[in-house]
């Protein structure tokens, strides 16, 4: 019996001007839940692709179960045993789960024909003893996105996979359903599969996991017993340095009101949603996902319609038809979906940063490019964004530089009205402590900024005041003063203040 | 001295097209024993890709938007046809103006370049407003376009036309043929359109991510109906010069010329899934389809043959292409 399943050991990994991995370790014990944790650019996700095999290590050994592997595919590893669920999943979502779960080795009868029945049967098996409750004939685009993931982690085991690798499984997930997926884990842990759990969530890390790797800039901190690790340490070790200060909040000027929205609604998403936004104030919008909070901004910025009511900036009207109005008129958004709708991935740094403010910079018809360069160089700068040069695909950054690059992007509009919407997700621990001393200096500068997180610690540290919404309705508004973890929980699930203090 | 491997290596990348229309040149030299290189053989190359590069220009763009254009050979059809039957010297026109002179030649031209234009309009109308794909938009105005030439031609060829106008064609200007300077500066405006103008920078962004475009300020559908018009348009001239190259306009004109085009496009090193690509690359694809072809006329290969080559050639740059995408995801 081998003390590891997995040993990577010495794995080195280069990419165009990156030196990714520098000779890293990762020593996983069968039967066990091991963290991997890391700022974004600290070579976590390099380090999984190359275990299972859609990366070559430049040098380096691997050894699963005591041999000695090279894998080829993802496919070569998966039948030795190693599976990953990612972060970004792909189901097909017109076939049943157990069409899903035995996708690429469905069971045949003696005719050689696909055996549907006894594909529902195995598959049905599986999740029984997984104990996760989805029928095995249900269609997989009914699903929501954390039962897909529990369909993939059926999969993994069912191809008796000795290693599941988890890649911030819970990003998606509500609080609810992350204690079914812990309690599946430790599910597999009983059945002696290991787990590589990859997370920026401390408060997760520390529940599931066994032990912990921490990881920065392309090479292993140190390797410990969870046990052992408190909360500070681990920020101490994924950074390198404490931080103090995590949340720069100052205190900045409450100017005069820069923008009223009065009975915004958009049928079937939200209703009726008002309130008002000062120049130097940072305005939180909490509530479940779901809640619209989302919807409202997208609203507010003019990518959708809206059905009803009314928008004044600087005490006048405006009608909002386009993200291009929204600009005109002083507000920027930075969107929650940072490769969806932020960035142009196989464009340069220069392009992603310039492209929302060129009509500033123009000659007759003509670019100016040379000013442009220099705004750049300027974002790069203050924002220090670790890039090469401004010619750098944007896809090549980290996840920390890649919002950095869009919170420039922003900024050389000059807007008056910042929306940000999850500015800190998924990004690492030092970009976030960024971000957050960024808001606080734009704050001071006197512009007004709505802040949408999901993130409970955060919201509380950073904003001036909180709108709280449930279902597409705005439950209550909480100031900095008021506001608790409880009250804006038990809001965000659709009580009121009022009667929240009467419970009481 | 590994720095340095790798400054050279993206060196090589950058320009790895370059190299290959050199490498190409060279073989071919030494293969046909120095007649490739007689200058009425160059001159002949240029006269020759002068159509497709012209054609590959607003096609680059089209791709870069991260759609196609199946409709510029037929566009090449219709607009050849119409210019050549309002040129034709001087005996058709006369039976529309009393005094039996013909048109002039510029207003023809510009009526040319308006039909192109529009067909490219209703390319992007479609796409854009209706929300097409542009492989199903493009292909309907190829049908429909060459449909119309041959209906408003009867089938037949337009020849001889006024001489004022051939010159476009068959002339040449400081020993350059005629051709290759409207190549030259149609290359040069596109390359100040999709470098120096918000138009081009637009063109990338939305064909890199479109959601990000919307999202960034730019009004998305009306710079995919000037991208496509602007491809009809380009057309319209390469109609013209061709028109006039061979002195006769004839609806069977141009066919097939879109998958050249694309081809040329491509192997310039234009990503079929939008955001890349360049007019200066648009150009050296088509001089490399160009030198090829003229090569293997040289050296004696059965024109049949040569489509295999080329067929080879289109594949292999998309490998490449899809290979430098999988790098980066």
């Amino acid at each position: 019996m081998n003390q590891y399943v997995l040993e990577m050991i010495g794995i080195h990994k280069h990419f165009p001007g990156v030196h990714a991995l520098k000779g890293v370790d990762l020593r996983v014990k069968p039967g066990t839940v091991h963290g991997v944790m890391g700022e974004n650019g600290a070579g976590k996700s390099t380090l999984m692709k190359v275990a299972i095999g859609l990366y070559k290590a430049d040098a380096g050994t691997i050894r699963f179960k005591g041999e000695e592997v090279s894998f080829n595919s993802i496919h070569e590893a998966l039948q030795k045993g190693i599976s990953m669920i990612h972060q970004e999943l792909s189901p097909l979502p017109y076939m049943t789960v157990a069409q899903n779960i035995f996708l690429g080795r469905e069971i045949l009868n003696r005719f050689g024909l696909i055996d549907h029945k006894a594909i529902d049967r195995e598959a049905g098996k599986i999740l029984e003893e997984l104990q996760i409750p989805i029928s095995p004939s249900r269609i997989m685009g009914e699903l929501s996105v954390a039962q897909m993931q529990l369909v993939e982690i059926a999969e993994a085991v069912s191809r008796n996979a000795e290693l599941v690798i988890m890649d911030e499984p819970t990003s998606a997930l509500t609080e609810k359903e992350v204690d079914h997926l812990f309690e599946i884990i430790r599910n597999l842990k009983n059945r002696g599969v290991a787990v590589v759990y990859i997370s920026h969530k401390m408060d997760e890390i520390f529940k599931i996991t066994d032990e912990v790797s921490v990881y920065r800039d392309g090479e292993l901190i140190d390797c410990r017993k969870t046990s052992d690790l408190t909360r500070e340490l681990l920020i101490k070790m994924m950074v390198g340095r404490s931080i103090d200060q995590f949340f720069q909040k100052s205190k900045a000027k409450i100017g005069e009101i820069i923008l009223e929205v009065e009975g915004l609604s958009r049928r079937g998403v939200f209703r009726d949603v008002s309130f008002t936004l000062r120049r130097g104030e940072i305005l939180g919008f909490a509530g479940l996902v779901g809640a619209g909070r989302t919807e409202v901004m997208e609203t507010l910025f003019g990518i959708y319609p809206k059905d009803k009511g009314t928008i004044r900036i600087k005490g006048k009207k405006v009608d909002i038809h386009s993200p291009y109005d929204a600009i005109r008129n002083g507000m920027a958004f930075l969107t929650e979906d940072r490769k969806r709708s932020g960035l142009y991935l196989n464009l340069s740094v220069r392009d992603n940063i310039a492209i929302a403010s060129l009509k500033e910079h123009l000659k007759g018809f003509l670019i100016n490019h040379s000013k442009i360069h220099s705004i750049c160089e300027q974002a790069v700068q203050t924002l220090s964004i670790k890039t090469p040069n401004l010619e750098q695909q944007v896809m090549f950054l980290s996840g920390g530089n890649q919002q950095k690059v869009l919170v420039s992007r922003w900024l050389a509009t000059s807007p008056e009205i910042l929306i940000l919407d999850e500015p800190t997700r998924g990004i690492d621990v030092g970009a976030k402590a960024e971000i957050y001393k960024l808001m606080s200096t734009l704050a001071q500068e006197g512009k007004a900024i709505i802040l949408v997180s999901s993130e409970m610690p955060e919201i509380l540290a950073m904003s001036d005041r909180i709108v709280v919404m449930h279902e597409g309705v705005k439950i209550g508004e909480l100031t900095r003063e008021e506001a608790t973890p409880e009250k804006i929980l038990h809001m965000a699930t659709g009580e009121t203040l009022a009667t929240f203090q009467e419970a009481r | 001295m590994s720095r340095l491997n790798s400054k050279l290596l993206s060196i090589l990348k950058k320009y790895s097209i370059l190299f290959i229309l050199i490498g190409l040149i060279l073989v071919i030299s030494i293969l046909s024993g120095g007649v490739f290189l007689r200058i009425t053989n160059l001159l002949n190359v240029l006269r020759q890709i002068s159509v497709i590069g012209i054609i590959s220009l607003g096609v680059t763009m089209v791709i870069i938007t991260a759609g196609i254009d199946l409709s510029s050979g037929a566009i090449v059809a219709i607009v050849s046809v119409v210019v050549a039957s309002l040129l034709q010297s001087p005996t058709a026109a006369d039976r529309l103006f009393k005094g039996g002179q013909p048109w002039p030649v510029l207003p023809i031209l510009i009526i040319g370049l308006l039909i192109g234009a529009l067909g490219g309009l209703i390319n992007g109308g479609l796409i854009a407003k209706f929300k097409i794909p542009p492989f199903v938009a493009t292909l309907g105005m190829m049908t429909f376009a060459r449909g119309w030439a041959f209906i408003y031609s009867e089938g037949r060829p337009r020849g001889s036309l006024i001489p004022q106008f051939e010159i476009i064609g068959q002339g040449s200007l400081f020993g350059i043929p005629n051709p290759a300077w409207i190549l030259l500066i149609c290359v040069l405006i596109t390359h100040v359109i999709l470098k120096h103008t918000l138009w081009g920078r637009y063109t990338y962004a939305l064909g890199s991510n479109i959601q990000a475009a919307i999202v960034s300020g730019i009004n998305t559908n009306r710079y995919i109906l000037l991208v496509y018009t602007y491809a009809g348009f380009l057309s319209a001239v390469a109609s013209i010069v061709l028109t006039a190259r061979i002195g006769s306009g004839q609806p069977g004109l141009g066919m097939s010329y879109e998958l050249d085009a694309i081809a040329a496009s491509v192997i310039g090193g234009t990503s079929l899934s939008g955001g890349i690509g360049s007019a200066g690359g648009a150009l050296i694809g088509a001089l490399i389809i160009g030198v090829m072809k003229n090569g293997l006329d040289i050296l004696n290969v059965s024109a049949d043959f040569q489509q295999v080559m080329r067929a080879i050639i289109i594949v292999v740059a998309v490998i490449i292409d899809v290979r430098k995408n999988i790098k980066r995801s």
